[in-house]
């Protein structure tokens, strides 16, 4: 998704050190390393996908975020991205926590349970939902903790996180999200990108 | 053979010093014009400075012929590829098996105990001489993993990329213990003589078969050796019911032993495991292993094997926690094979080709990332 890395990239400011927590192939790495003079850094816990970062050149550790998060120290990077992940953790709380602890600045992006197809689905079919964005069974799914753009506007003040900026993604469409416009773009959106900070 | 005498005296970590010493090495591919595609490679406790081709002395493949070579993962065509004997070793390089001028006998248990610290020092020499000012890489596997975490720590920032494999920041209880089960193999051989035995009469030749032969199962796994023998028979259909070699594996472990008598000497043995045993690279920096890599500005990549219980992947991992907690680039990946320990030396693709391409990558990228 072009437009996710578009917005990521430029939430980040130039000469940063940056951590993509589930970097995957690499694909935004390389986007931030092409776009933005950064030093970014990834983990991920697919073997074959570390060795396909690793072959492109990526300083890319393989492991995941639950248990290796820990070996970084506290404020160790400018950022630290986690996209469309977070609802794949066994804890998402103690990841968010851990997240905010190594980086000065998280940049997270959900997919939004919240979406009205994904609710109609639920509400007509009395199924659970299947999307473009969420394209699983629900006995297949990786996702074990959905959530909405609500729900993670409400978790982060529960936990006092700090939320900079928040911006909806539907399609190509790039907008705010703003306190008034919550309950509509938790209709709207496919996709919920947040900076924050502790 | 190439070889240079460092004349210049060595400090050892034992308290003596050493000078006008034989280094012996090796070199493939071309020094280019910038002089900056040089590849020092370390070898592991019984390799030597042939890592690829055919090895002239034993007449077989180079100890690491899947990895160095044209279009390899240290692709000569395109990398100048440097690697020593240890000293300590015995293929040339100063070592017990070395003949003393004095008794015109080799130096035996006379040789001074050293450390992978003296190694990497001795090593070092080598690129002054070949007017090497920055190394792209240095690697190695095994012990050549830890020569290598060793290099990076005494001269930091003398090489861009870095790449222990299956080796271990501070050797474990388990590893001292089956070096000094081989040890102790080679010494309670009536041939040994307290390590003056002559090289060209009688040898501890079955102390050190059996040395080899107990390492060379650490070396595989459980699951390789059971899909490689199982209970296979050694050309019979039966049980005799006596002590030959039944089974294929004992055939097969035999044959190891008898073979490494021939092209390896017992002394060196000795020493180099030795040297292994005391490698603690963490205390040697107060217990902080991040230490030994304080302001590095080397690339790291770390390689581990999921069979290799030698070196376990945990081991490794350390060594990417203690960059990590101080910010160095490093990237990390456990490759997945039933090869054991002995994987970084076989043709295992994935290692092979995650390297090759890791390398090109990087060296491609060195002007425009500044590395």
């Amino acid at each position: 998704m072009k437009e996710e890395f578009k917005v990521i990239s430029k939430f980040i400011e130039e000469k940063s050190r940056v951590l993509d927590v589930g970097c995957g192939d690499g694909i935004l790495m390389e986007y931030l390393l092409k776009n933005k003079v950064v030093d970014v850094r990834g983990l991920e816990i697919s073997k074959e996908k570390v060795k396909r970062c690793l072959s492109k050149g990526l300083a890319v550790i393989e492991g995941d975020a639950e248990n290796d998060l820990k070996q970084f120290p506290d404020l160790s990077f400018d950022y630290v991205i986690l996209s469309q992940t977070l609802q794949a953790f066994m804890s998402p709380e103690n990841v968010i926590e851990n997240l905010l602890r190594v980086g000065k600045k998280v940049i997270v992006t959900i997919p939004n349970f919240g979406h009205w197809k994904v609710r109609l689905d639920l509400l007509l079919k009395g199924e659970m939902p299947v999307t473009k964005n969420l394209p699983y069974q629900w006995y297949n799914t990786p996702n074990l903790h959905m959530c909405t753009i609500q729900d993670f506007y409400n978790f982060c003040n529960n936990k006092r996180v700090n939320i900079y900026k928040s911006i909806s993604l539907n399609g190509e469409k790039i907008s705010n999200i703003t306190t008034s416009n919550l309950k509509y773009k938790n209709l709207i959106s496919e996709l919920g990108i947040f900076l924050l900070e502790k | 053979m190439k070889n240079i005498i460092i004349e210049k005296a060595l400090k050892l970590d034992c308290g003596k010093e050493i000078s006008n010493f034989p280094l012996a090495y090796e070199t493939y591919g071309n020094l280019n014009e910038k002089k900056d595609n040089a590849i020092l490679i370390f070898h592991a406790l019984t390799g030597d400075q042939y890592a690829s081709g055919i090895n002239p002395i034993t007449k077989k493949e180079g100890w690491w012929n899947y990895a160095v070579g044209p279009g390899k993962s240290f692709d000569t065509d395109k990398f100048f590829v440097i690697c020593a004997n240890v000293i300590g070793g015995c293929m040339g390089s100063y070592g017990p098996a070395t003949i003393d001028p004095l008794t015109n006998k080799p130096i035996g248990t006379n040789f001074p105990v050293i450390t992978i610290n003296d190694m990497v020092n001795a090593q070092y020499n080598l690129l002054d001489y070949l007017k090497i000012e920055k190394l792209f890489a240095v690697a190695g596997g095994s012990m050549g993993g830890m020569q290598v975490l060793q290099f990076v720590s005494n001269f930091p920032n003398k090489a861009k990329v870095a790449l222990p494999i299956a080796c271990t920041a501070s050797h474990s209880a388990q590893n001292i213990a089956f070096n000094e089960l081989g040890r102790q193999a080679i010494m309670s051989d009536s041939n040994w003589k307290e390590g003056l035995y002559n090289e060209k009469s009688t040898i501890p030749d079955k102390g050190l078969a059996v040395a080899r032969m107990a390492a060379h199962i650490t070396y595989l796994s459980k699951q390789g050796l059971q899909e490689k023998f199982g209970r296979n028979l050694q050309e019979r259909s039966d049980l005799k019911f006596g002590f030959d070699a039944d089974f294929q594996i004992e055939s097969y472990l035999r044959y190891q032993g008898s073979v490494f008598v021939d092209r390896f000497d017992a002394n060196s043995y000795l020493y180099i495991t030795r040297a292994m045993d005391y490698f603690d690279l963490t205390k040697q920096y107060g217990g902080n292993l991040s230490k030994a890599f304080k302001d590095t500005k080397t690339k790291f990549f770390i390689i581990s094997f999921t069979s290799d219980w030698l070196y376990p992947t945990s081991e490794n991992k350390d060594i990417v926690i203690a960059l990590n907690a101080i910010g160095a680039d490093v990237g990390f990946v456990e490759i997945k094979t039933d090869k054991g320990h002995d994987s970084f030396l076989l043709d295992v693709p994935d290692f092979l080709s995650t390297i090759k391409n890791y390398l090109n990558t990087t060296y491609s990228n060195i002007d425009e990332r500044r590395i």
